[in-house]
């Protein structure tokens, strides 16, 4: 218990030096390394200008997986299941192909997601994942409404997501 | 009085006015930028090439507020005590010279405003009006924070006059005169013809404590406790919006810029550039040599006001106490003595 108390308390072992008590010494080198840091490149990176490319971690707003023309999505409603924050809502309908279904309609109200990224995690045909994009602007709820139109995006772009959460796996 | 002293008057009051006003825009530009640098930002770089008319910018955007004066504040006193502040800021500067005494058509001119015989005396005595608008505008404002700003400032700003006015003792000693004129033109000396015999040289720890106490004068870190932002929410213009709170700002900085310039009197030669009357100039290059000479001592002065804000942290109050009465001063009192010894035995 004493060492523990001992240990806490921080004790001066020898008062300061004069040349430390005249405090102008510290001052110098305090204005040294302000000096230094003047000279460094500035960290800003001026957004409208230059746009930063996010790492493949980053998970922007979500899009759905189009190869060959026709999005991967079968429509099982997983995504919408386990979305927390109700974001996502997928109607199913039948197709002629070999795969049974397609979404009708898949629309994610982008004022609700909270890119918590469960639907990229739990979707059975890595049909859903999370982009690079961040810039998301709308100036009414409507607006919000994302649907097929614009979730829609081909394999290409995404490959570089979809190869690190290959990793990751 | 003539005709042509009031109209020289006139011009010279009007040139300093004006430099000094357009100094200060650029100077709250300055500051933005170099605290930028020091966090590794950019800065304000938006109005303009450089975010060169920011500061006009924002001046506008000042006029153009409302004007808000708390209901249960004094207004005559709310209103006059930036008023105050501003004044005494720029009219300090009436007595430094910014050159050297300058003959032209047979008539000598002299590069300041007024030449006034007790010139140290006049600085000290404006500054120290400067706190009336402080404490004015903290007692005006009817809030507790805004008075315990006030209140801080004028304890500040009178414990550090005294050291202020005491390392400047030294220097008058030194010069024979009050007169800022002939303390500068004493500087123009050399010590063992290298040396140019600034008083920064002669008076080291006299230079120090003017320093220091200069900054506690103008209110900058690490002595701005009157407006300490995380105590004190603004200290004494926390009750002052738009062209009222510009005109503190102002009288900020034209505060540094009057300290810069008077430090550069009294201690970095004024506006001696050493070694020119060795070569054979034309008196008006000399003359503007020495005005350009004066100019960039004060920049530099400015500069190093601006590091040092960004460098160190605030003192506490107590600390600030102690450092004026229990050091500067002390330190102060023994500069003279070890000059008046020193000036009785050379």
């Amino acid at each position: 218990m004493e060492k523990y108390l001992e240990k806490s308390v921080p004790v001066r072992k020898k008062d300061l030096s004069f040349w430390q008590k005249l405090y102008i010494p510290a001052i110098l080198q305090g204005m040294k390394i302000t000096m230094t840091e003047f000279f460094k490149p500035s960290v800003t990176i001026e957004y409208p200008e230059v746009r930063t490319v996010m790492p493949d971690s980053f998970r922007g707003r979500p899009i759905l997986v189009a190869e060959n023309g026709t999005e991967r999505c079968v429509a099982c409603g997983l995504c919408a299941r386990v979305c927390p924050a109700l974001a996502i809502e997928v109607q199913a309908g039948e197709t002629e192909l070999g795969k049974e279904r397609y979404p009708e309609r898949f629309e994610i109200n982008m004022v609700r997601c909270i890119f918590c990224g469960f639907c990229e995690e739990v979707c059975p045909e890595e049909a859903i994942i999370m982009s690079q994009e961040y810039e998301l602007v709308f100036t009414s709820q409507k607006e919000a409404l994302f649907g097929k139109d614009k979730l829609v995006k081909p394999i290409e772009e995404v490959r570089t997501r979809l190869d690190f959460l290959r990793k990751s796996r | 009085m003539s005709v042509e002293f009031i109209v020289e008057a006139l011009v010279k009051i009007g040139l300093v006015l004006v430099i000094n006003l357009t100094t200060v825009a650029y100077l709250v530009l300055a500051e933005r930028k170099i605290s930028a640098f020091i966090q590794n930002r950019l800065g304000p770089n938006r109005v303009g090439p450089w975010g060169l008319f920011q500061s006009f910018a924002d001046i506008g955007k000042l006029f153009f507020k409302e004007d808000i004066v708390p209901s249960a504040a004094n207004k005559f006193v709310h209103t006059l005590a930036p008023l105050i502040s501003i004044t005494v800021a720029m009219s300090t500067f009436a007595v430094v010279p910014f050159g050297n005494t300058f003959a032209f058509n047979g008539h000598d001119y002299k590069l300041m405003i007024g030449d006034v015989n007790i010139g140290i005396l006049f600085i000290l005595a404006m500054t120290s009006l400067g706190v009336y608008g402080i404490t004015l505008s903290g007692w005006a404002s009817n809030n507790k924070y805004s008075l315990l700003g006030g209140l801080r400032a004028s304890a500040q700003m009178i414990s550090y006059e005294l050291s202020m006015g005491l390392s400047v003792i030294g220097v008058v000693m030194i010069a024979g005169s009050l007169q800022l004129d002939k303390i500068v033109i004493k500087q123009g000396e050399y010590l063992w013809g290298v040396i140019p015999a600034w008083n920064i040289v002669l008076q080291p720890i006299g230079f120090i404590t003017f320093l220091i106490a200069s900054f506690a004068e103008t209110n900058r870190l690490p002595f701005d406790l009157p407006e300490a932002e995380p105590e004190l929410v603004g200290g004494y213009h926390t009750e002052y919006s738009g062209m009222k709170f510009g005109l503190f700002f102002l009288a900020e900085y034209a505060n540094m810029i009057t300290a810069s310039a008077v430090i550069v009197t009294l201690y970095l030669g004024g506006w001696q550039f050493p070694f020119v009357e060795r070569f054979a100039l034309p008196a008006l290059a000399v003359t503007l040599l020495q005005m350009g000479a004066f100019a960039v001592k004060v920049a530099l002065l400015l500069f190093f006001f601006m590091v040092v804000r960004w460098t160190i942290p605030r003192f506490r109050y107590d600390q600030l106490m102690s450092l004026g009465w229990k050091v500067m001063i002390p330190l102060a009192l023994g500069n003279i003595i070890v000059t008046g010894f020193f000036l009785l035995f050379h």
